[in-house]
C-alpha cells in the first residue's frame, strides 16, 4: 500500500490540533536530527485525563500526519493509557505500511508524547530504543 | 572524452531497475558504486592469495604481502606522496582523522587552539569537540558566508597570537559543493606555526590531490567514496609528524619490541596498523585506484562540470525549489543541496527513491552548517563520473510530479 495514501496526505496538508495551548500541563520537544523532523507536544491533563492536545513543529509528511492523528486519539485517554500506548497503536492509525526507513518519522509523535508524560511526572525522558521497543 | 556506456557497463549495481524504472544513482557523496574489477580483485584475493600479510613465510603469505604493499604503492602514487611508508591504511576517513586528533591533542592543553569552520562534516568536527572536553584547548571558528566561502581575514585574526596548532579543513564540502582555498590556508597556517589536516573524503574522486605540491601535513580519505570497498581508509602524513603520534590501537605488528612490562611502538606505517588489516579491502582499493587512473582528470572534471551545470539549469526550472552553495558554477563540485517550499526533504527523497532516483535527505552529517544556513533538512544530489545527462534530466520532472502529489492539486 502506498505510504503517501490520501488519508496521510490529508492530515499532513491540514493537520489536526496544530496549535499551542495556553496552559499546558505537560510539554516536550523531540527532534529527529538525522532527517530533520521537529515536534513539540503539549498535553492538558485534568484528573488524570488528557483533555486537550496541542502541538507545533516542522517535519516530513509522515511525522506530521502521525502527530495529527495521534492528537485526535489522545483526547479522553487516561494518563495510564498514554503510558501504555504502543508503537503498534500509532502505526494502526496511519494504516499504511511504514517500513523501517520511516519508522522513526511515524513514531516521533509517540516519543514526544511519552516524554511529555514523563516530564509531567518529573521522570527522566525515555530513549528511542524504549519507544521503538514498546511492543515487546 | 569519457565513454559513458563503456564505463557504466562495468558497474553491476548501476544496471538495475526500481519499480520498473532504471536506477538513477545520485548519492555518490554518501558512497560510490564499484566496478567489477574491484569486486573481482577482492574475490580473487580470497580465492587464491588469502593469507595474513607480513606474518608468514609461505607462498600465500608472500602473495598477500605483495598485494598489500602493491596497493600501498598505488595509493602513494595516486596522492603523490613522497614516501610510501607515510601512507597508512585505516578503516575510513573518520578513523584517519581520529588518529591525528588523538595523537596531536595528547600534547595540547589550555593555551592551545585549533581553527575550524562550520563547513566541516561531523567526522572532522566531533573528534575535536570530544578532545576539547578532555584536553581543554580552544576551538576557534573561521567565518564562512552562506555560499561556503571561508573568510581568510577571519582566519588571519585567529592565527595572530600563535596559539593555533592545527587547521582541520575539508578539500570539498559535501553539502555546499565548494572548495576552500587550501594553498592559501596552508600558507597562512605554516606562517603562524600551525599544521594542516585536509579532509579529502569528498574531493578524492573528483579532483587530483597532490600532497607534495599542496604542502598539507596530513590528508584523510575513505576508499568507498573512490569506487573502492567500505572498511578501508587512508591517512597520509609527513613521516616526521606521524612518527611522533602515539598509536591508536595497540596490538600485533605495531611494536618494535615488547616485553612483559613495556613496549616500543614501531615506526610508520605499521605503527598505526595494529592487528590484521582489512587486506581484501586494501586490495580492492588498489584495484579501484588503478581502474580510476585510466581516466584523465581533465575528462572527469569536464564531464562532472557539465553534469552540475545541467543540474542547476534543470532544478532552477522547478518552482519553489531553492539551491544552496556557490552561485558561480565554476566554484562548484560534487554535490548540490536544495529545498522545495512546503515539501519536506524526507518525503521528496522517499518518493524519488520509489522511482529509482537515489538522493539523500537530512543534514548530511553537517548539522552545524545547516543551522548556520537556517535549514532543518535539505535534499542532496551528488554526481560521479558514471552519471549521465540523461539521468540528470529525470530529476526535475520527477520532483514536479511529487510536489503535485504532496501538495494536492
Amino acid at each position: 500500500m502506498d505510504l503517501y495514501a490520501e488519508n496521510i496526505l490529508d492530515h499532513a496538508r491540514r493537520p489536526h490540533g496544530k496549535t499551542l495551548l495556553k496552559n499546558p500541563t505537560a510539554e516536550r520537544r523531540e527532534i529527529n536530527a538525522s532527517c530533520g523532523d521537529d515536534l513539540t507536544v503539549q498535553l492538558q491533563v485534568k484528573n488524570d485525563i488528557v483533555t486537550k492536545v496541542g502541538w507545533m513543529g516542522a517535519g516530513c509528511a509522515i511525522s506530521q500526519a502521525a502527530m495529527s492523528m495521534l492528537s485526535d486519539e489522545l483526547v479522553g485517554k487516561t494518563i495510564k493509557e498514554v503510558e501504555a500506548l504502543k508503537p503498534k497503536a500509532v502505526l494502526e492509525l496511519l494504516n499504511v505500511n511504514v517500513g523501517p526507513r520511516r519508522l522513526k518519522c511515524a513514531l516521533l509523535c509517540l516519543h514526544a508524547v511519552k516524554n511529555a508524560r514523563r516530564a509531567m511526572e518529573g521522570m527522566k525522558p525515555q530513549s528511542w530504543a524504549e519507544t521503538m521497543n514498546g511492543d515487546q | 572524452m569519457l565513454d559513458l556506456p563503456a564505463i557504466r557497463r562495468q558497474f553491476p549495481a548501476l544496471n538495475q531497475q526500481v519499480n520498473g524504472n532504471p536506477l538513477v544513482y545520485l548519492d555518490n557523496a554518501a558512497t560510490t558504486q564499484k566496478p567489477h574489477v574491484v569486486l573481482d580483485a577482492m574475490t580473487h584475493f580470497y580465492e587464491r592469495d588469502n593469507a595474513n600479510p607480513h606474518r608468514g613465510m609461505h607462498p600465500l603469505a608472500e602473495r598477500a604481502t605483495e598485494a598489500f604493499e602493491h596497493a600501498r604503492a598505488t595509493v602513494t602514487r595516486f596522492i603523490h606522496a613522497p614516501r610510501q611508508e607515510e601512507v597508512i591504511f585505516t578503516k575510513n576517513a573518520t578513523e584517519s582523522i581520529n588518529i591525528v586528533a588523538r595523537g596531536l591533542a595528547a600534547k595540547w592543553g589550555k593555551g592551545d587552539a585549533i581553527a575550524i569552520s562550520l563547513l566541516e562534516h561531523h567526522s572532522n568536527l566531533v573528534p575535536w569537540l570530544m578532545l576539547r572536553e578532555e584536553k581543554g584547548f580552544e576551538i576557534r571558528w573561521i567565518d564562512t558566508d552562506p555560499e561556503g566561502h571561508l573568510d581568510l581575514h577571519s582566519l588571519d585574526e585567529i592565527l595572530k597570537d600563535g596559539a593555533v596548532r592545527l587547521i582541520p579543513v575539508t578539500a570539498l564540502s559535501n553539502v555546499l559543493g565548494n572548495r576552500p582555498p587550501l594553498e592559501a590556508i596552508i600558507e597562512r597556517a605554516h606562517g603562524a606555526g600551525a599544521l594542516v589536516l585536509v579532509d579529502a573524503a569528498q574531493s578524492i574522486a573528483h579532483h587530483e590531490m597532490n600532497v607534495t605540491t599542496l604542502g598539507c601535513d596530513f590528508l584523510a580519505f575513505s576508499g568507498h567514496k573512490l569506487f573502492g570497498p567500505t572498511g578501508i581508509g587512508i591517512l597520509w602524513g609527513r613521516g616526521n609528524l606521524l612518527n611522533k603520534l602515539p598509536p591508536l590501537l595497540g596490538g600485533g605488528m605495531m611494536m618494535e619490541d615488547v616485553c612483559s612490562d613495556s613496549f616500543v611502538a614501531a615506526e610508520i606505517p605499521t605503527r598505526f596498523e595494529g592487528g590484521t588489516p582489512p587486506v581484501a579491502e586494501v586490495v580492492g582499493l588498489g584495484a579501484a585506484i588503478e581502474w580510476f587512473s585510466k581516466y584523465s582528470w581533465k575528462d572527469i572534471e569536464a564531464h562532472e562540470a557539465r553534469l552540475l551545470s545541467l543540474v542547476m539549469q534543470e532544478l532552477s526550472g522547478v518552482s519553489g525549489l531553492k539551491m544552496y552553495g556557490p552561485q558561480n558554477i565554476t566554484e562548484r563540485s560534487g554535490s548540490v543541496i536544495f529545498t522545495v517550499d512546503g515539501v519536506h526533504a524526507h518525503d521528496l527523497a522517499h518518493l524519488l527513491g520509489e522511482r529509482g532516483i537515489c538522493l539523500r535527505a537530512g543534514n548530511h552529517c553537517a548539522k552545524l552548517l545547516h543551522e548556520r544556513l537556517g535549514l532543518l533538512a535539505t535534499t542532496r544530489l551528488s554526481v560521479a563520473l558514471y552519471n549521465t545527462e540523461e539521468e540528470i534530466r529525470t530529476v526535475a520532472p520527477a520532483i514536479r510530479d511529487i510536489c503535485k502529489k504532496l501538495r494536492g492539486s
